[in-house]
């Protein structure tokens, strides 16, 4: 049984310590919703395992092997959906997943066609197929970001505010998406602060994992 | 490599949807290289002595101006995440990239490059040793100027820190290319000269795929 797990995590920006100590494990089919305050860390977090940005410390384990022995080979695993949304105002909504899913290949090229076609009717692209991605409503952009999910091999869905600008009926076909992956086997990772229908998802709070405020008086001292 | 492909063609799209970026470069170029008889006079002999090096200085002007687009609309978009967590590894991005970047914009310099030429009242039988310098030179360009656009990402008032960081680098490529023009006008051997510029293109292309993606990791951060 594959799994992702994260051993004693600590991670900082601008050399100030966002979250240390964190674990978790995650099981095939298994959800984690991360939720906390703004610039507690959940967006870090979610570099940190997509490998954008190296933890100060501990270890991602993948398989029961650590992350860090192949990490390239590691990150055919990860579809990644951050904050931007990664669409050129020039190219059509088609164009713009053509070459995404293209740069993270599918296992097969066969019925590669019909990949993207599935991706956008899963968020009801389809009638925007042609249009220029700068005619898209944020909505519309998140939702064509989104379907990137659906033409990605990957195993591993790491999700930051994936529902933002999501409306009603699109945030139950992120939920349904979200459900048939994992029913595959696969694994999310959301950050969110809109509830998002997951069924028994796992739940971090990374206020738990921040590190204990520094005595001002011994930052006083030590200077 | 069919990625990298990929990267090639859809930055060729956008630029051939986005043309007047690519044609105000060139017209820059030329309007530049325009304004020198005005300033220093209209005698026949002077300007085709100058115009060596004002085609090359105006080229260089001109390449550093379009670096902007390079990575910057990529990172602000989340595209310059996307792409160093994809298969393909981040130095054959960056060079996929420079080679769309040259496509776009030293080729179109080169084109125009007769023009002004022919402005300068510069004799014609130079022109194909210009346009085999500029075929070595602006690659180079390009290069260089990847490395300095990557590492001013996320910086503030990046647009001004390029060409501080770029320009001294491009001092090697300006002396040769204008030189290799030189000795063809005064009937010198100019093959030292372009194969000085052919080298100084080989060591580009190793070092900027190599430094630009250390750069860009830098700016995911």
């Amino acid at each position: 049984m594959s799994a992702f797990e994260a051993r004693n995590l600590a991670c900082s920006r601008v050399g100030r310590r966002i979250f240390a100590a964190l674990d978790f494990t995650l099981p095939a089919g298994g959800a984690l919703i991360l939720r906390g305050a703004n610039g507690s860390g959940k967006s870090s977090l979610l570099r940190v395992l997509a490998g954008l940005l190296a933890p100060v410390g501990g270890e991602l384990h993948w398989d029961g092997k650590p992350v860090n022995d192949d990490p390239e080979a590691f990150q055919d695993n990860i579809c990644y959906v951050g904050h931007g949304n990664a669409i050129k105002p020039v190219l059509t909504v088609h164009e713009n997943l053509a070459f995404w899913s293209k740069l993270y290949p599918p296992k097969s090229a066969e019925g590669y066609d019909d990949l993207l076609d599935q991706a956008l009717e899963t968020f009801s692209l389809t009638t925007l197929r042609d249009v220029p991605g700068r005619q898209l409503s944020s909505g519309q952009s998140r939702r064509l970001s989104l379907s990137r999910l659906i033409t990605s091999p990957a195993r591993i869905w790491l999700l930051d505010e994936p529902s933002v600008g999501l409306d009603d009926v699109s945030l139950k076909r992120l939920e349904a998406a979200i459900a048939e992956h994992r029913a595959g086997g696969g694994m999310v990772i959301a950050a969110t602060h809109t509830p998002l229908d997951i069924a028994d998802a796992d739940l971090l709070l990374l206020q738990d994992f921040a590190p204990p405020a520094i005595d001002p008086e011994l930052l006083e001292n030590s200077w | 490599m069919t990625g990298a492909g990929g990267i090639i063609a859809r930055d060729l799209k956008l630029a051939l949807r986005q043309r007047s970026d690519a044609v105000m470069i060139v017209l820059f170029f030329v309007l530049t290289a325009a304004l020198f008889p005005f300033g220093v006079g209209p005698e026949a002999n002077q300007l085709a002595a100058i115009a060596p090096g004002v085609i090359w200085v105006t080229a260089l002007l001109a390449v550093l101006l379009s670096l902007e687009r390079l990575f910057l609309a990529d990172y602000e978009d989340g595209s310059l995440e996307l792409m160093a967590l994809s298969p393909v590894p981040l130095e054959l991005t960056v060079l996929a990239k420079v080679f769309a970047h040259w496509l776009t914009t030293g080729l179109p310099l080169i084109a125009a490059a007769p023009l002004i030429a022919i402005l300068f009242n510069m004799p014609v039988s130079a022109l194909p040793i210009l346009a085999l310098a500029m075929l070595l030179g602006t690659p180079t360009l390009s290069l260089i100027g990847a490395i300095g656009a990557a590492l001013t990402l996320g910086a503030r008032r990046g647009g001004v820190l390029v060409p501080l960081l770029v320009l001294p680098l491009y001092i090697p490529t300006l002396i040769f290319g204008v030189s290799a023009v030189d000795a063809a006008l005064l009937g010198f051997p100019v093959r030292p000269h372009l194969l000085l510029l052919a080298g100084i293109l080989l060591i580009s292309l190793v070092v900027s795929p190599l430094a630009g993606a250390a750069a860009l990791r830098q700016a995911n951060e």
